[in-house]
């Protein structure tokens, strides 16, 4: 088997329809040998691991905030399987993401410090969560599908506050404690009496380790990713979000198929809320709110929906972006406008101001708004436009005598 | 005497006030070409759309292959080995051409639903090549890795044929593939559906066009205000007074 996948791949390098056809990878890049795929995830890990050296110069170069790279990044990538691959909008994907915080935090709490039972335990939660609110929500499409995740999401916001207090600890928060009974470790010796931090075999996952224990599960979740883009099922995906009604005339029950989507971006989301966990172990039902749903669709757009790179890169500049915008203050604006007059410097204080601090969020809007407006396939759009440019420039320049007669 | 594949009995369909089938009875030898003419508004399409699971009669019954039709959904009547050519193409817009040939296979082959998650769909080589040949024979080969939004309206039509045939159903149902073609596109599709009428596959093909339909149909059924008034050779139909009656005047009956 293994070597007529070879020979084909062999006779589909030589076939010119290949090479010369118009838009020749299509939308997935369906196309593309298996070979391309490995290097671009090693390029892709390669990229990942080495943040900390290249994002220095812009201030990103530090653990904190590279972990929230990786977790929303995991996140979207997530939410972009079912999102962008067949084209279901669920504005309810916080709920995942708060399930597994609290799952996760609850392995702290009773089994033991160690990250990768918490990160496990928090995936099956969220998958078995998402496999329930995706049964009933998917009975319909469109809008109607869309208010019925936000719906469900917004019982489980106020379940959390309310009747689960049990389980959530209400407004406080799940929180480790001293007394926990964390059978495993106790059993193993730990020393119980000592307020410990997740930890993998050992490696305490504070500051650099946590976020490359972050860094290479978020390698992972790209990597199968990219394996269910390339897939079959990740083809009836595709199919789905183009034409629905042609998959049932041709023999494919699409609800299964959506179920399946909609549980595996369920249990992306509750790896980004184990982790969550993981790099500060407490959980708190916000997490469930619908700004936080609202805010990985906005990663998704703003990096491109339905790519692969985009959602990881749309997460990260929209952390990137809440950082530096929310931490600036009225002092830091002035220093800003030093060089100008101290009149014009008060009027421009008072105009940036509303944007930056607590109001971030008017410049993230405005940002959206201006990449729906001008690059509606997002950053990857832009990438790829530039990068078409570039090509036809130099394609220009390789033969001037062709158009010099005009 | 050979053996019906479709027996349609005692259909009928209302939509409120209207009755869009009345009393619909058909049958469909196996193997054959089966065309149904008839005005607009005959109640032609609501009879596909019955066929496929689009619409479910209110009584009557419809038997395939040994089987009732009625109450499975879309996708169960295809795996039951129905496809079906839409009068505007249903095809994957976005997907290259190869993607969608391939997906019909997948449905033969895998069933109403299978996850496989992991490996590269375009390495699945008998899909693949099941795909690839069906082209071939459709004279789609060349457009393979073409996007499907960028092609010609003809050649959706074509495509929208060759992801029906790559399933080799039982019974295949076109409703008006020549609608809007000019007369070379029109020739041209007459030439391909006979080709493919050697495969053996029965046919049922809704037409406007009295051209293609005498050229292709064993047996022609005339529907007007939703139920069958004449069936017979194409001879006969063209001979029928009361067929001439059903277009040119207004039909009492």
């Amino acid at each position: 088997m293994s070597e007529s996948v070879l020979n084909s791949d062999k006779a589909m390098g030589r076939s010119p329809a290949e090479s010369h056809s118009p838009k020749g990878d299509g939308m997935r890049g369906f196309m593309s040998s298996s070979r391309s795929d490995y290097l671009l995830v090693a390029v892709f890990a390669a990229a990942i691991l080495t943040m900390p050296i290249w994002l220095a110069p812009i201030g990103a170069g530090y653990p904190d905030i590279l972990q929230k790279f990786a977790i929303f990044g995991i996140f979207a990538l997530g939410f972009n399987i079912l999102f962008g691959f067949s084209g279901y909008l669920s504005f309810g994907h916080a709920a995942f993401l708060g399930t597994g915080s609290y799952a996760a935090v609850w392995m702290f709490k009773l089994l033991s410090m160690n990250a990768l039972i918490a990160v496990g335990f928090a995936i099956i939660v969220a998958g078995v969560f998402a496999l329930l609110i995706g049964y009933v929500s998917l009975r319909r499409s469109g809008i109607y599908f869309s208010i019925l995740t936000l719906a469900f999401a917004q019982m489980s916001y106020n379940l959390a506050y309310s009747v689960l207090t049990p389980i959530t600890n209400g407004e406080t928060g799940l929180q480790i404690s001293r007394s926990d009974p964390r059978i495993i470790d106790n059993f193993f010796g730990a020393d119980a009496h000592r307020l410990r931090v997740p930890d993998f075999f050992g490696i305490e996952l504070q500051g650099w380790p946590g976020f490359y224990f972050c860094a290479v599960l978020l390698i992972l979740a790209f990597f199968l990713t990219l394996r269910i883009r390339n897939s079959t099922f990740g083809l009836m995906l595709f199919a789905i979000k183009s034409n629905q009604n042609r998959m049932n005339y041709t023999g494919f029950s699409t609800r299964p198929y959506l179920l399946a989507a909609f549980v595996i971006s369920g249990m992306y989301a509750g790896l980004a809320g184990g982790l969550l966990a993981v790099t500060d172990p407490l959980a708190g039902a916000d997490r469930m709110q619908w700004t936080a749903s609202g805010e990985v669709v906005l990663m998704t757009i703003l990096g491109g929906v339905g790519t692969l790179l985009g959602p990881v890169i749309g997460a990260a500049v929209m952390k990137y972006l809440e950082q530096i915008f929310s931490s600036f203050n009225e002092g830091v604006l002035h220093r800003t406008f030093d060089f100008l007059t101290p009149e014009l410097q008060d009027i421009m204080v008072t105009i940036t101001s509303p944007f930056v601090g607590e109001g971030w969020q008017l410049t993230l809007g405005l940002m959206f708004m201006l990449v729906v407006i001008f690059l509606p396939g997002g950053i990857m759009e832009g990438i790829r436009r530039i990068s078409r440019g570039l090509r036809r420039d130099r394609r220009d320049d390789a033969a001037p005598p062709a158009h010099a007669g005009h | 005497m050979t053996s019906e594949i479709l027996t349609i009995k005692g259909v009928s369909k209302r939509f409120g006030g209207l009755r869009a089938l009345d009393d619909v009875n058909l049958n469909v030898r196996q193997g054959s070409v089966h065309a149904i003419i008839g005005p607009n508004g005959a109640g032609k399409s609501t009879l596909l759309n019955c066929l496929v699971g689009r619409i479910i009669p209110d009584e009557g019954s419809v038997t395939f292959d040994g089987g009732s039709l009625l109450g499975h959904k879309p996708h169960q009547i295809n795996q039951a080995g129905i496809a079906r050519v839409f009068q505007t193409p249903e095809i994957f817009g976005e997907l290259s051409v190869l993607e969608n040939v391939m997906i019909p296979a997948f449905a033969k082959r895998d069933g109403a639903f299978r996850i496989n998650a992991w490996r590269r769909a375009r390495e699945r080589g008998a899909v693949r090549e099941e795909a690839e040949h069906i082209l071939e024979d459709l004279n789609l080969s060349d457009q393979r890795d073409q996007i499907v939004n960028s092609m010609s309206r003809g050649d959706k039509r074509r495509l929208e044929l060759a992801m029906c045939l790559v399933q080799h159903p039982k019974l295949l149902l076109l409703d008006e593939p020549t609608a809007g073609m000019s007369r070379a596109d029109t020739n041209n599709t007459v030439d391909l559906l006979k080709k493919i009428a050697e495969r053996g596959i029965t046919k049922v093909i809704i037409e406007h066009d009295m051209h293609v339909v005498f050229s292709l149909a064993e047996t022609v059924s005339v529907m007007a205000q939703g139920t069958v008034i004449a069936e017979g050779s194409p001879e006969e139909i063209k001979a029928s007074a009361k067929v001439q009656e059903a277009y040119l005047g207004g039909a009492h009956l």
